[in-house]
């Protein structure tokens, strides 16, 4: 940090978070008035969906957006969560990187993974309008809500409270932010409107309401009333693990030995899975971790992934459910159809992850659109750079045409479909810090892969029987269209009468379709031939190229 | 019997199949059984060169078309659609094209917003449906085709009882209409001894101006390219009737081959037409690539030749009909040296060349492939 009794070191000085955050705004979702109000409403919601799980409440959560003038804004996210005590609440606001998300190795699934969203998004808001934010929070403890104006201090990267009162507040419980900023609204793709609608899709035990600038009111009520189970945290699976982790776990180890080092730093790891790694690796299991050689290191982490080691724990991920997925995303949409699957658990880069994969068709879903996609990493939408995102690209590589939909090339599907995929991880790797597309790892893609053609093949199964359905309406029409024609067509012929003739044709026409004796779809050219004959090829110039 | 009760009986002949046909569908439905029509199949699947009569025929495959099937209901309706209204046009004794049967028969299917047909090309496979399927010439049909091409030359002739003196036909020639069956068309007073078929226009034109014909005693006919039902048949029947040699000058590349070819053996479109239309003894009498050589053509004037053309050429190899010795070293010969030749190649060398001296010289040598 600064040190202001040298200020000729000024240039060698470390800036600190928030000043970088001034100058690279746009790394963190604010690079334009449209995102930075998306981001920073995402940033409180999914700071409110975390408290409020991780306090055992179901989450009521109240989002608002009031607009001044075409360009600010006052966004207001009010939840019902374990409020936060008084000496950690300036903190919790006003600083960026605060708390204890930011972890190095393993942990659990949570929304936010950096810790430093709803500060970044305050200090949006200060640096745009010069206006403090303003915060309100109750814990069960508290008599009166205390209420905090505060703004943060870009050189120290601390809060500054501007105000101090404390309120009375007919909650229990709860937190309350208002931030007012430079920003637009719109309602397109990738807006606010959006991004609760698919938060509300991935958290069927959430209850969100938003006020829109206009006033007008929707609620997205839970459709289940229990809480996701707690995820536990978790230490890296020996399976994932990557060389340069490796080496820093061995220097920064409280283990003595590489045999206790395996068994207390790694998930999964017990004696005999470590000896037998040590083993494979050629390596003396009281070796001390920080005496391990660069070379040792190597064959450790070659025995580590080549070893029989169970499936990470599946206590760390907390997965949506099928059952409620399907049932969330069937709240959202008028379907026809809806399946839902969630995988088991994988490992990449020693983290630990699962996928999961709704497909909704039909009803009100426009059949001439691409399909609806909807990415979301630990339960939290991602609205931006789908063409960068490891879940668009394991859609578009799935051969759709086969399942029912259509597709051009490697592109998204069209037709009338909505397709979630979801990726919990206890580290969800992003390609950036504003958290809009997962990285390219090849376990991940293939996972969604696999969850994507089981879906793909439900759809398939439904789309066919919809399909014969409506040919077997279509052909009662053509029969009977067709027999007017074709009965006119006879009588000119033989000189009968038509009425008589069309009467048969549409009876006998019922008839069949009742009995299901009508011949099937494809031009059957009942090929005969009576009698051997020499046959030579013919072919150079194509039969059509020819006179008439 | 006269042309006139000729005709009269074939379209009673046709009208009695159509209306059997109708019967039989009626009949079928009053037993509620599905009914159907049987067609012999018309593509490259159904076709073979018969290696007796040389030429392309039709097979004996069949489709048969149903009308309680989603996929063939259409096209069943279609069928009679368009019978129907080829009656109505036997019976009023007047011959169309196969576009004005399109119009006629084109309307919206009612409480639909169906056409009975989309475009030509879906009632166009019909009539060739029917011809084939009622065993109906397109002529008895009361049907032309497009009409190309023009003769001129040593004989007269009598079309629709008009007779016309080929031989002063001025520049432009008999246009040859597409029906020249022998109710149409007579033969009278031929001083010709051979047919001439042309390939271009242009090049025939030459000829023409230059009288070659008259010096020659011959008839020249062309057909712009392939040519049409009519051309083919008319030339077919001056040489069976009259007893005339056919020869056939193409272009030297793949093009010109097929061309001979279609005239020679039939095409692979019109094979349940090769029995009145192909002349298996046409005679091929150039250009050939020999005469690059021959007749010191400068290099300008050749063409190189595209891959399609290599293509072509090492498909045409293998063709029954040009498995002879003499047809094998002139396909070879025109893949090594690797350019074709076009007629008009010979003008290089004199505007009059082709008339005056290539192909008096070629007829006098016999030289000429078969």
């Amino acid at each position: 940090m600064t040190d202001k009794t040298e200020p000729k070191k000024e240039e060698l000085r470390a800036i600190s978070v928030a000043e970088f955050f001034e100058k690279n705004r746009h790394l963190l979702g604010f690079d334009n008035p449209i995102r930075a109000l998306l981001t920073s409403v995402k940033e409180a919601v999914d700071n409110s969906l975390d408290a409020c799980e991780s306090g055992r409440i179901l989450p009521e959560i109240y989002v608002q957006i009031q607009k001044f003038s075409e360009t600010r804004f006052k966004i207001i996210v009010e939840d019902n969560g374990p409020g936060i005590p008084r000496e950690h609440l300036a903190g919790a606001f006003g600083k960026l990187l605060y708390g204890s998300k930011f972890k190095t190795f393993g942990g659990k699934q949570s929304r936010g993974q950096q810790g430093i969203g709803i500060s970044a998004a305050i200090l949006y808001g200060q640096l745009t309008t010069g206006k403090p934010a303003r915060v309100i929070s109750k814990t069960k403890k508290d008599k009166q809500a205390n209420v905090l104006e505060l703004k943060i201090d870009i050189k120290t990267n601390n809060p500054t409270i501007l105000s101090e009162t404390k309120i009375d507040w007919n909650r229990e419980h709860g937190t309350r932010v208002e931030i007012e900023m430079e920003a637009k609204y719109t309602e397109k793709k990738a807006s606010v409107v959006e991004y609760i609608k698919e938060t509300a899709i991935v958290n069927p035990h959430t209850t969100l309401t938003f006020v829109d600038p206009e006033g007008q009111k929707v609620v997205f009520q839970r459709v289940v009333d229990k809480l996701p189970v707690e995820p536990e945290e978790i230490k890296p699976h020996p399976h994932g693990i990557e060389l340069g982790l490796l080496e820093r776990m061995l220097k920064e180890t409280t283990a003595r030995a590489l045999k206790s080092f395996l068994i207390t730093e790694f998930d999964r790891v017990g004696p005999g899975t470590a000896d037998e790694i040590l083993k494979i690796a050629g390596l003396d299991p009281k070796i001390g971790p920080k005496f391990v050689t660069p070379d040792q290191a190597y064959s450790l982490i070659q025995a580590m992934h080549g070893a029989k080691v169970m499936a990470p724990s599946a206590v760390c991920l907390v997965p949506i459910g099928d059952a409620l997925l399907k049932k969330s995303l069937e709240s959202e949409y008028n379907l026809e159809f809806a399946y839902a699957i969630t995988r088991t658990p994988d490992v990449y880069r020693g983290n630990p992850f699962l996928i999961e994969v709704a497909i909704g068709y039909g009803g009100e879903l426009p059949a001439d659109q691409t399909v609806k996609l909807f990415r979301f990493a630990n339960r939290v939408p991602l609205l931006y750079q789908q063409g960068a995102c490891a879940l668009t690209e394991a859609i578009t590589s799935v051969d759709w045409k086969n399942y029912g939909l259509n597709q051009s090339g490697r592109n998204v599907p069209s037709g009338p479909a909505v397709i979630v995929v979801h990726m919990a991880s206890v580290w969800a790797p992003f390609t950036s810090e504003s958290k809009d597309a997962v990285a390219h790892y090849p376990e991940i893609i293939k996972e969604a892969k696999l969850a994507l053609q089981e879906c793909g093949r439900q759809l398939q199964l439904f789309v066919g029987k919809k399909h014969r359905k409506q040919l077997a309406e279509k052909k009662a029409d053509i029969f009977k269209n067709y027999s007017e024609e074709l009965a006119a067509s006879l009588a000119a012929l033989t000189g009968k009468d038509k009425k008589p003739l069309v009467d048969k044709f549409v009876k006998v026409a019922e008839e069949m379709l009742k009995l299901g004796t009508i011949e099937g779809e494809e031009e059957t050219e009942e090929v005969k031939e009576e009698k051997k004959k020499p046959k030579r090829k013919l072919g150079a110039f194509k039969a059509g190229e020819d006179e008439e | 019997m006269t042309a006139k009760e000729d005709k009269k009986k074939i379209d009673d002949e046709i009208l009695k199949k159509f209306k059997d046909s109708a019967e039989e569908i009626i009949e079928t439905i009053e037993k509620k059984q599905n009914p159907k029509i049987k067609i012999p199949l018309r593509g490259l699947t159904n076709v073979y060169f018969d290696e007796k009569d040389k030429m392309i025929k039709l097979g004996d495959k069949q489709q048969t078309r149903t009308f309680f099937n989603i996929g063939q209901a259409r096209k069943f309706m279609q069928t009679f659609l368009i019978a129907s209204a080829l009656k109505e046009l036997i019976e009023s004794g007047k011959t169309t094209s196969i576009r004005d049967v399109y119009y006629r028969t084109k309307h919206t299917i009612a409480n639909t917003t169906e056409s009975t047909f989309e475009d030509q090309i879906e009632s166009d496979p019909i009539i060739e449906d029917i011809e084939v399927g009622f065993d109906a010439l397109r002529e008895e049909l009361h049907l032309f085709a497009s009409t190309r091409g023009a003769v001129v030359g040593e004989i007269t002739i009598v079309d629709s009882g008009d007779t016309i003196d080929l031989r002063k036909m001025g520049s432009g020639g008999w246009a040859v209409p597409s029906i020249v069956e022998p109710e149409v068309v007579q033969f009278k007073d031929c001083t010709a001894e051979f047919i001439l078929f042309i390939e271009k226009d242009a090049v025939w034109r030459r000829f023409n101006e230059d009288k070659f014909w008259r010096k020659h005693k011959c008839i020249i006919a062309h057909g712009q390219g392939v040519p049409p039902r009519g051309v083919r048949r008319l030339i077919r029947r001056l040489s069976d009737e009259l007893n005339l040699p056919v020869y056939v000058l193409v272009d030297a590349d793949p093009y010109g081959l097929y061309i001979y070819s279609v005239i020679k053996q039939g095409s692979i479109n019109l094979a349940y037409e090769s029995m009145r239309m192909a002349i298996p003894k046409a005679r091929f009498i150039g250009l050939s690539v020999f005469d690059y050589a021959k007749y010191k053509l400068p290099k300008d004037v050749t063409i190189k030749l595209a891959e399609i053309d290599k293509k072509r050429i090492s498909e045409i190899l293998k063709y029954p009909w040009f498995q002879k010795k003499d047809w094998q070293a002139e396909l070879k010969e025109m893949l090594r040296l690797g350019f074709k030749l076009e007629l008009e190649a010979l003008s290089a060398k004199n505007v009059s060349f082709i008339t005056e001296k290539y192909l008096p010289d070629k007829l006098a040598k016999k030289e000429w492939l078969e």
